[in-house]
């Protein structure tokens, strides 16, 4: 017999009126109204824990650092009372052969029922053997892992473009998982690493309401990936008046100027940075004085330094939506690559030299 | 097979044990050993099971991007690489950074260690001295009885401790044990008393809300953690005490955010940390194995400069230097550009090199993979029941300090700042010792590693403190400065130059070299606190300080392995950090590998 949420709360001593309340909450961090209330006291009050078994391939671990992190819920709490994280090599107790007995158990009791959760990506070079796991390659464990699962999250940059390790010239041939796990719904959370909320909020999302949130055509959850950080920037109001950093800790900087100069990639970078901000909303990378390095964005290793201008702004309209720019950037990155570094160029040329009394001008 | 070296004698003859996945560590690690009649570790092989070769990938960027790439290779101890870089970097093109660049620098990085050593202690370690299931059956009144008398940290009473034991007790009663299941609850080999463990378990969930508040100073000085941002010639917060610009340069209120973290954090490891960790090492005191090669050869590089650009032994707090042969009297210099003495070898890794018989210095290293298994390894190229160490066998190279396999990390640390009689080091490694009544060499062991850490992080929190006295200073002087931007133009930079640069990572020794030409990366390597203590055999068969820490420990159950787990937790192995190694100059490693 398989509990539910709901009962689990209760068996812990959570009263109806709080676990009414909690459901209230969780609606508002969704951002969703209270009509939603009576929806998810519903789905948790008959639902069991759903199982999780969460996969490290190549990967730094970021995203799992940053899953802890979450303030709302609490990582304790969605470990403990919201989905039973059955396997997950950074925080489980067993090791070895009873880690890999795990598996069996959870994929023949909860057969479609459990979430595969991915950090990191399968190496394709080697007969798979850049990362190894129980003496295999990490890609069949990740293909028989993903065989009975519901659904699928690609935690990360690297599950779900194949970040640092897939940039040129790519030596292991790391290989984000939809490439490799094709008849499986999978949901991107992209970022090195995600926002620890929205981490937490697309795992919450799809135990609350059964299903996967509604994504854009990169497989990206529309509520958290569909606006440019540039959209909602608090320093936006200074690229629209023209007053811009020109060099670090200059009076621009200490002012709050924009960052496009310095490279930030705002602009062409769909992620909720300036809007949710990290670690319970204390800072995000521009409000602490750097530019917006991408990281959320499909190669942002491979699109110039991080310090070069994005040249190709103009080409986007704020009403334009993410599905919209998601194929304009995919045309014109490669197009692009050649002209980009030469027109940077002319651009520092021009800016340059007037560069130091540029700034507070407006 | 057996051999003699480094004081150990190895046997391969006995049943072997493979753990492999190695859980609660950072990357993917395997390990076999082989056991006596009586289950006692008479051979040990540690290896490596991921490659990433970042080292391809960094080859003609621009340098000032390093940070961000390195700073991928690890996100637990994130942000200490994209220090070393941007030190490497500086280092090569010769840029000074200011004052409070530096003050700022050592506040990320102290705030690192903090979070990371706690963090490792409770969530990645403690499991392997506390029994979850045992807590279950704890008196609530006994638990806060034995908090009280250990600390007057505030949640302490009866009530608190039932209410975290009702919680866990359902939590078990559903019978879905997420994280703890399949663990080794009722083994032997777990000595606490059912109270000290529902002190414990209380501990670990107060850690895990806790651990997110201290990362907020990264926050607030490289916007987001993990992997806040960094920048070549200070650093990207700029400052601004009476202007505008509150949101967006760091002011008083955010000043005010930093030093209330840093008093909480003063206060949780002081209260909470430090007591778990001296109440749980007290009933662990007979189990003294684990010490390895901590008694006989240990480095570090030093880090956390007083003062901006002095990176001479005398200005950096944490202590620098080498001791081999067990000689505690004789702490030896360590340079990091001499060829002689760092020097990385492939004999039993999965790389070649043209003479695999003889080391390379990072500035000429090489990394080719050559990924092959030895004649009697078990299973196939790709399913490998058994490893066979006398071939290669690990994604790992072999570092060595003038040929000695080294241990690095805050046991490391401790043992070179004792030896070389610095009071902030030594008379806290006494007062342990006297607390629990051990003698000096209770301290090489598994329990003096984990005691160290404990030890740093208070020491670190402290150091914190420091700093941020010290940019406050400095700001109430009338300096603000926080960058550098003489030589950020690559136009303003020499054709060619090299550079390398050093910190003591939350695990040990870290230095990445680069060479840059044309103004870009020619070379990149970076030589890793894991890749030391994970380290396999080299070429004279000397074997690393994970395998030789595993030697001669009796297992109380040959098919559990707690005790393993609980030796190599304490070196608290970064995989991803250690397998990335990089590459040489003029070798074109995507032809080689890339299909």
């Amino acid at each position: 017999m398989i509990e539910t949420f709901y009962d689990v709360l209760r068996r812990q001593g959570v009263t109806r009126r709080s676990f009414l309340k909690f459901c209230s909450l969780t609606a508002t961090s969704l951002g969703l109204g209270t009509a939603a209330v009576p929806k998810i006291a519903n789905a948790l009050e008959t639902k069991p824990r759903t199982p999780v078994l969460w996969l490290h391939g190549l990967e730094c671990t970021c995203c799992s650092e940053s899953f802890i992190r979450s303030a709302h819920p609490l990582a304790k709490d969605v470990v403990l009372s919201m989905l039973s994280l059955d396997y997950d090599d950074t925080l489980m107790a067993a090791a070895g052969h009873q880690a890999e007995a795990i598996f069996e158990e959870i994929m023949t009791k909860y057969k479609g029922n459990y979430i595969l959760a991915v950090e990191g990506n399968p190496p394709l070079n080697e007969d798979g053997m850049y990362c190894i796991h129980g003496g295999k390659p990490f890609i069949d464990k990740l293909k028989y892992v993903a065989k009975d699962a519901k659904a699928v999250i690609a935690w990360g940059a690297c599950a779900s473009w194949g970040c640092v390790q897939a940039a040129k010239p790519n030596p292991t041939q790391a290989t984000p998982i939809h490439k490799v796990i094709t008849d499986k719904p999978i949901v991107k959370v992209p970022g090195c690493p995600p926002i620890p909320e929205v981490m937490t909020g697309v795992v919450t999302y799809m135990l609350t309401f059964d299903r996967i949130p509604q994504l854009d055509r990169q497989g990206r959850p529309k509520m958290f990936y569909g606006q440019r950080i540039h959209d909602k920037c608090y320093r936006r109001p200074h690229f629209d008046a023209g007053q811009f950093v020109e060099e670090w800790d200059d009076e621009g900087a200490r002012r709050g100027y924009c960052l496009y100069k310095m490279g930030c990639k705002g602009p062409t970078t769909y992620n909720a940075c300036s809007t949710v901000r990290w670690n319970e909303g204390v800072s995000f990378p521009i409000q602490s004085g750097h530019g917006c390095i991408g990281c959320s964005e499909d190669g942002f290793w491979d699109k110039g330094s991080f310090y070069d201008r994005v040249t190709d702004i103009k080409q986007f309209g704020i009403e334009s939506n993410a599905d919209k720019v998601g194929g304009t950037v995919a045309g014109v990155a490669g197009a692009a690559v050649a002209a980009h570094a030469a027109v940077t160029a002319l651009k520092r040329a021009r800016h340059q030299p007037d560069a130091k009394n540029q700034h507070g001008e407006g | 097979m057996a051999y003699e070296t480094q004081g150990f004698n190895l046997d391969n003859s006995g049943k072997r044990v493979v753990v492999d996945p190695v859980t609660r560590i950072e990357g993917h690690m395997r390990v076999e050993v082989n056991l006596d009649e009586n289950n006692i570790i008479r051979n040990a092989v540690s290896t490596g099971t991921m490659w990433r070769g970042l080292e391809v990938i960094l080859k003609g960027r621009d340098p000032r991007d390093a940070w961000a790439f390195t700073e991928r290779i690890c996100g637990v101890c994130t942000g200490t690489h994209a220090l070393t870089s941007v030190r490497a970097v500086e280092d090569a093109l010769g840029i000074q950074i200011p004052e409070n660049a530096n003050s700022i620098r050592n506040i990320m990085q102290l705030t690192l260690q903090v979070h990371d050593h706690l963090v490792h202690f409770y969530h990645l370690h403690a499991l392997d001295w506390v029994d979850v299931v045992s807590a279950l059956s704890a008196d609530p009144k006994a638990t806060s009885a034995l908090a009280q008398s250990i600390s007057s940290w505030p949640n302490s009473s009866p009530g608190y401790f039932r209410d975290v034991q009702n919680r866990l007790k359902k939590f078990v009663e559903s019978g879905q044990l997420g994280p703890f299941m399949n663990g080794y609850w009722g083994s032997p080999a777990y000595k606490l008393p059912p109270e000290a463990n529902l002190m414990a378990v209380t501990h670990y969930l107060e850690a895990l809300d806790f651990q997110k508040e201290i990362v907020k100073i990264h926050t607030i000085f490289g916007g987001k953690n993990p992997h806040p941002n960094w920048l070549v010639g200070g650093v990207p917060c700029a400052i601004n005490l009476d202007d505008v610009g509150a949101v967006g340069a760091i002011n008083i209120e955010r000043l005010n955010m930093v030093g209330k973290i840093i008093n909480d954090s003063i206060e949780f490891i002081n209260k909470v940390y430090l007591p778990d960790l001296l109440a749980i090492a007290s009933f662990y005191k007979d189990w003294t194995y684990g010490g390895g090669l901590s008694s006989q050869a240990v480095m570090s590089y030093g880090d956390i400069p007083e003062n901006a650009n002095d990176h001479s032994a005398a200005n950096l707090l944490l202590p620098r230097g080498a001791i081999i042969n067990g000689d505690l009297s004789k702490v030896h210099e360590v340079d990091l550009k001499d060829p002689e003495q760092i020097q990385e070898f492939v004999t039993h890794s999965w790389y070649s090199y043209a003479d695999e018989t003889k080391g390379l210095h990072p500035f000429d290293g090489v990394t080719q993979p050559n990924f092959t298994l030895g004649a009697k390894t078990k299973g196939t190229k790709t399913n490998i029941e058994a490893i066979d160490e006398e071939g290669k066998y690990s994604w790992i190279k072999a570092p060595r300090w003038r040929g000695n396999a080294m241990e690095v990390g805050p046991l490391a640390r401790y043992i070179i700042g004792y030896a070389q009689n610095k009071p902030e080091f030594k008379e806290p490694v006494e007062k342990v010792l006297t607390d629990l009544g051990l003698p000096l060499p209770a301290l090489f062991s598994t329990l003096g590693r984990t005691a160290a850490r404990g030890l740093e992080a208070q020491w670190a929190a402290d150091k914190l403190k420091h700093f941020y006295d010290k940019l406050i200073a400095n700001c109430k002087a009338g300096d603000t400065a926080t960058a550098n931007v003489d030589k950020w133009e690559p136009s303003r930079w020499p054709k060619e130059c090299q550079g390398a640069g050093f910190t003591e990572a939350p695990r040990g020794a870290l230095a990445h070299w680069i060479k840059i030409k044309d103004g870009k990366i020619d070379n990149y390597q970076a030589v890793v606190p894991t890749t030391w203590n994970g380290s396999p055999r080299d070429h004279k068969g000397q074997i690393g300080a994970f395998e030789a820490s595993l030697m001669n420990t009796p297992l109380v159950k040959a098919d559990e392995p707690l005790e393993i787990l609980r030796t190599l937790h304490s070196f608290d192995p970064c995989l991803a950090c250690s397998t990335h190694v990089m590459s040489a100059d003029g070798v074109e490693m995507s032809k080689v590998q890339v299909r």
